[in-house]
C-alpha cells in the first residue's frame, strides 16, 4: 500500500512540476501544445493525488500500524470516523488535505475557463508552482507514507480532537484556505498575460465567495467546538491559530466589497489585485503558523519542522505578488474617480479600509510576540484587551457600514435623499437605543453600541426587503433578479446576529465562581440558581472520569447539569463543560467544576451566563442561506458575461 | 508490493499519455502559436465591458429610483449622463468591426 501512495504522489509531484516549468515556457514562447500539455499535466494531478490520499485512508481505516503516521495519529480502540479524521489531524495528511484539494480545485478551475486560452496560459503555471511546492513538501520533507516495523498499538488522538466537530471544522478550513489559491491563481495569471480586464473577476467570483463561505463556517463550527469541547467558558479566544483563519477571511470579505466597485465603475484595479494577494498570502501564512513550532497553540501540530520551508515559499510568493503588481501598474490605472464621499462606492472603501485596518491589526498581534522572541528573546503575548480594542475601533463602525452603504446610492446621494432613506433605521436605531438605555445596558458602551447599531442594519435591511418587494411584486422576482445584492443582504442579516450574539456573551455575560462547594449548596448567577447535589462516576471505553450533579432553576425554567472531567488513555485530561440551552433567553448557562481537592465531594465550580450567545450559530445557517443564494448562476448574466468574452476565446485547440 | 507498483506504473503511463496528448492529435501543426488578444480586440473588450457597465449602471439606477432610494432630483440628474454613457459605448461598439472574425468561436465561451 504505502508504496503505491508514495510512487502516486512523486507522479503527482511530477505533474505540477511539469505544470509549472513547461506551462511558465509555453506561456511566455507562447507554445500553444505544450500549454495544453502542461494544463493537462495539471488536471491530471488531481486524480493521481486522490490516488494516495485513498491509499492513507484505507491505511487509517485499517490502523495499519506499519505506517508511522496512522501509528501516531490512531490506535485500535479508536472509532472508525476519527481514525478516517486523523488524515487531517497531523501535519503531514493535512499536507496532503491540501496538496488534494489544490489539485482539484486547480484542475476545475482551468477547465471551467479553459477557453480563456490568453489568461489560462499564464494560470496553468501559478497553481502549478503553488502545487509544487506542497508535492516536494509531501515528497521530500513531510510524507505520509513512511514506514516501520508495526508496533502493538498506535498513540491515539487527543480527546479533544475526538469530537463530532473535527470531521467538518478543519475540512471546511482547508476549503476556505486553498479556495483562495483560485482567485491569486487567476489575479497573478492576469497579471502575467496582460489581461488585466474584468476577465479574471468574472472567472473566480463564485470561487472567493464559495472559500470565503467555507472559512466562515469552518471558523463558526470551530468556535462552537471550542465553546462546547474544550471548556474554558468561551467561543474565541483570539489564539494566534484563530487569528490565522480570521485574517485571510477579512481580507476576503473586502476583497468581496471592493470587486463590485471594479465591476461596476472600473475602479480599484490594483487594490483589488492587493487583496486577493494579502488574502492568499495570509492564508499561507495561516497553514505555516500552524506547522511552524513557534507557537503553542491547541490548534497547532507541535511537532512539526516544516516551518522553514513554508516561510521561505511564503516569501517567494509575496515578493511574486508584489513585483508582479507593480510591473504592471501601468495596465491598472483607471480614468473613473471618486464622484462623491457620500456614495455607495465610498462606503465600500470606507468598509475596506475598516476591515483592511482590522486585519492587520490582528497581524500585528499575531506576529509581534514571535518577532519579540526572535528578535530580542524575549516572551511576550499579545492578550484580549489589545484585539478588543482594536474589535470595538473598526468592527463597531464596520457594523454601521453594513446598514448605511445599501441605503446610499451609487456615484452621489444628496442629504435631501440621505435624509428621506435615513429616516426610518435612524428612527430604529435611536429608539432600541434609548430602550436600552433605561433597561441599564449602559453597563457596556461598546455591548450598548453594538446593539444599537444591530437595529440601524436590521431596520435598512428589513426596508430593502419591503421596497424590494413593493417595486417588482414578488420576494422570488425580486431575488431572482437581484441575487448578488439580497444575498448580500442576507449575510449582512447572519452578521448582525452575529454581533448580537458577541455583544451579549462578552459584554453582558455573568460569571460567578464558587471554590470548595460542598452537596446542598448553591451559587446564583444573572437570576438561575445552580444547586450542587453530589458526584458521580462516569466510565467509557477510552476514559474515566467523574460528574458534579447539578439542579438549576430561573427564569420559569428547571433543569439539570452535569459538568466534570475525563482522563483518557495516555493520561489525557477534559475538562466536560455541561451547558443548557435556555430557550427563553437564547442564551446559555455554561457550567465547568474540577474536584477541589483529590478526595471527599468537594468541587470547585465555574458559572457562566452567556445572553444571547445562540444567535452566534443561528447566524452560521442565515450566513450560508446568504452565500448561497448570492453564488446561484444567474442564466441572464451567464449569457451576458458569455456574450461579451466570446470575443476573447479563440477558435480551435485549448 | 509487486501489485502496487504494477499499478503505479500503469498510473505513470496514463499520466504521460495524457499529457503528451497534444502533441500526439496535432503532430505537424499548421501553427503553434498560442493565440492572443490583439489590441483591437482588447479595444472592443474594453468597449464591452464600459457597455455592460453603464447599461447595468442605469438598471441600478432604475431600481433604486423605484424603491425610493434616489429620489427624483437626484434621478433626474444621473440618468442624462448615465444615458449618454451608455449610448457612447453602443455607438463605439457599432462602430467597429467584429475584432476578428476568425477570434469568434462558434460557441460561446463557457463561463463557471
Amino acid at each position: 500500500m504505502a508504496p503505491l501512495g508514495r510512487a502516486a504522489l512523486i507522479l503527482a509531484f511530477g505533474l505540477v512540476a511539469y505544470a509549472f516549468v513547461a506551462g511558465s515556457y509555453a506561456a511566455w514562447k507562447r507554445r500553444r501544445r505544450l500549454a495544453l500539455s502542461a494544463q493537462n499535466a495539471l488536471l491530471a494531478a488531481f486524480p493521481v493525488t486522490l490516488i494516495a490520499a485513498v491509499v492513507l485512508l484505507v491505511a487509517l481505516g485499517r490502523r495499519d500500524m506499519t505506517f508511522v503516521y496512522v501509528w501516531q495519529h490512531t490506535s485500535h480502540d479508536l472509532p472508525l470516523a476519527y481514525a478516517f479524521s486523523a488524515f487531517w489531524g497531523g501535519p503531514e495528511g493535512s499536507l496532503l488535505l491540501w496538496f488534494l484539494v489544490l489539485t482539484g480545485y486547480a484542475g476545475i478551475a482551468v477547465w471551467l475557463n479553459r477557453r480563456s486560452r490568453e489568461l489560462i496560459a499564464w494560470v496553468v503555471p501559478v497553481f502549478g508552482l503553488i502545487a509544487f511546492f506542497f508535492g516536494f513538501m509531501l515528497c521530500f520533507v513531510s510524507s505520509p507514507f513512511n514506514l516501520q516495523p508495526a508496533p502493538p498499538d498506535g498513540n491515539g488522538m487527543v480527546p479533544s480532537l475526538q469530537n463530532p466537530y473535527m470531521l467538518a471544522h478543519p475540512p471546511l478550513l482547508y476549503l476556505g484556505y486553498v479556495g483562495l489559491s483560485v482567485p491569486f491563481a487567476f489575479a497573478m495569471g492576469a497579471l502575467l498575460s496582460g489581461r488585466t480586464d474584468e476577465r479574471w473577476i468574472v472567472a473566480t467570483r463564485r470561487w472567493t465567495l464559495a472559500a470565503w463561505t467555507f472559512l466562515g463556517v469552518g471558523q463558526l463550527l470551530g468556535a462552537h467546538w471550542a465553546y462546547t469541547e474544550i471548556g474554558w467558558g468561551g467561543y474565541y479566544a483570539w489564539d494566534p491559530v484563530e487569528n490565522a483563519a480570521l485574517m485571510p477571511w477579512l481580507a476576503s470579505t473586502a476583497f468581496l466589497h471592493s470587486v463590485m466597485i471594479q465591476e461596476k465603475r472600473g475602479m480599484l484595479k490594483v487594490w483589488n489585485m492587493v487583496l486577493v494577494a494579502l488574502a492568499f498570502n495570509l492564508s499561507l501564512f495561516g497553514t505555516f503558523l500552524t506547522r511552524s513550532g513557534v507557537l503553542d497553540s491547541i490548534h497547532a501540530f507541535s511537532k512539526s519542522s516544516v516551518g522553514g520551508w513554508f516561510l521561505g515559499f511564503l516569501a517567494v510568493m509575496v515578493v511574486l505578488s508584489v513585483a508582479l503588481i507593480y510591473l504592471r501598474l501601468p495596465l491598472l490605472r483607471t480614468k473613473t474617480r471618486l464622484e462623491s464621499l457620500v456614495s455607495r462606492e465610498a462606503t465600500f472603501l470606507y468598509n475596506n479600509l475598516l476591515l483592511v485596518a482590522l486585519c492587520l491589526t490582528i497581524l500585528w498581534g499575531v506576529l509581534y510576540p514571535v518577532l519579540s522572541e526572535a528578535v530580542r528573546g524575549q516572551t511576550r503575548s499579545v492578550s484580549k484587551p489589545y484585539y478588543d480594542f482594536f474589535l470595538h475601533t473598526f468592527g463597531l463602525p464596520l457594523l454601521l457600514l453594513m446598514g448605511l452603504g445599501p441605503l446610499v446610492a451609487w456615484r452621489r446621494a444628496s442629504l435631501r435623499s440621505l435624509g428621506k432613506t435615513f429616516l426610518v433605521p435612524f428612527t430604529g436605531a435611536v429608539v432600541t437605543g434609548a430602550i436600552l438605555l433605561a433597561l441599564g445596558f449602559d453597563s457596556s458602551w461598546a455591548g450598548l453600541l453594538a446593539y444599537t447599531f444591530a437595529a440601524f442594519v436590521t431596520v435598512s435591511i428589513l426596508l430593502e426587503f419591503v421596497r424590494g418587494r413593493l417595486a417588482t411584486g414578488s420576494f422570488s422576482r425580486l431575488i431572482s433578479r437581484n441575487r448578488r445584492r439580497y444575498g448580500g443582504y442576507l449575510v449582512h442579516a447572519a452578521v448582525v446576529l452575529l454581533a448580537i450574539g458577541i455583544a451579549g456573551s462578552s459584554a453582558y455575560q455573568t460569571i460567578r465562581e464558587n471554590t470548595h462547594l460542598r452537596p446542598g449548596q448553591s451559587i446564583t448567577a444573572a437570576g438561575y440558581t445552580i444547586t450542587y447535589t453530589g458526584l458521580t462516576g462516569t466510565k467509557g471505553p477510552d476514559y474515566t472520569g467523574y460528574r458534579a450533579l447539578l439542579t438549576a432553576s430561573g427564569h420559569g425554567e428547571r433543569f439539570s447539569l452535569s459538568p466534570g472531567q475525563s482522563v483518557y488513555t495516555g493520561d489525557n485530561q477534559s475538562n466536560d463543560a455541561s451547558i443548557y440551552h435556555d430557550p427563553r433567553t437564547l442564551g446559555d448557562v455554561f457550567t465547568k467544576a474540577a474536584l477541589a481537592g483529590r478526595h471527599g465531594t468537594t468541587i470547585d465550580l465555574q458559572v457562566y451566563v452567556k445572553p444571547l450567545v445562540n444567535l452566534i450559530w443561528a447566524a452560521g445557517f442565515l450566513f450560508v442561506a446568504g452565500s448561497l443564494v448570492a453564488m446561484w448562476p444567474d442564466a441572464v448574466e451567464q449569457r451576458r458575461l458569455a456574450a461579451r468574452y466570446a470575443a476573447g476565446a479563440a477558435p480551435v485547440g485549448i | 508490493m509487486e501489485w502496487a507498483l504494477a499499478l503505479a506504473a500503469i498510473l505513470a503511463v496514463a499520466a504521460v499519455f495524457f499529457v503528451a496528448r497534444p502533441f500526439l492529435r496535432d503532430p505537424a501543426p499548421a501553427s503553434d502559436r498560442l493565440d492572443e488578444l490583439d489590441p483591437a480586440a482588447r479595444r472592443h473588450l474594453e468597449l464591452a465591458e464600459e457597455r455592460d457597465r453603464a447599461l447595468a449602471a442605469l438598471k441600478e439606477l432604475e431600481f433604486d429610483h423605484r424603491t425610493g432610494k434616489v429620489s427624483d432630483d437626484d434621478y433626474r440628474a444621473q440618468v442624462g449622463p448615465l444615458r449618454r454613457r451608455a449610448a457612447e459605448a453602443l455607438r463605439a461598439l457599432d462602430g467597429r468591426e467584429t475584432p476578428s472574425r476568425e477570434r469568434v468561436p462558434a460557441t460561446h465561451e463557457r463561463l463557471p
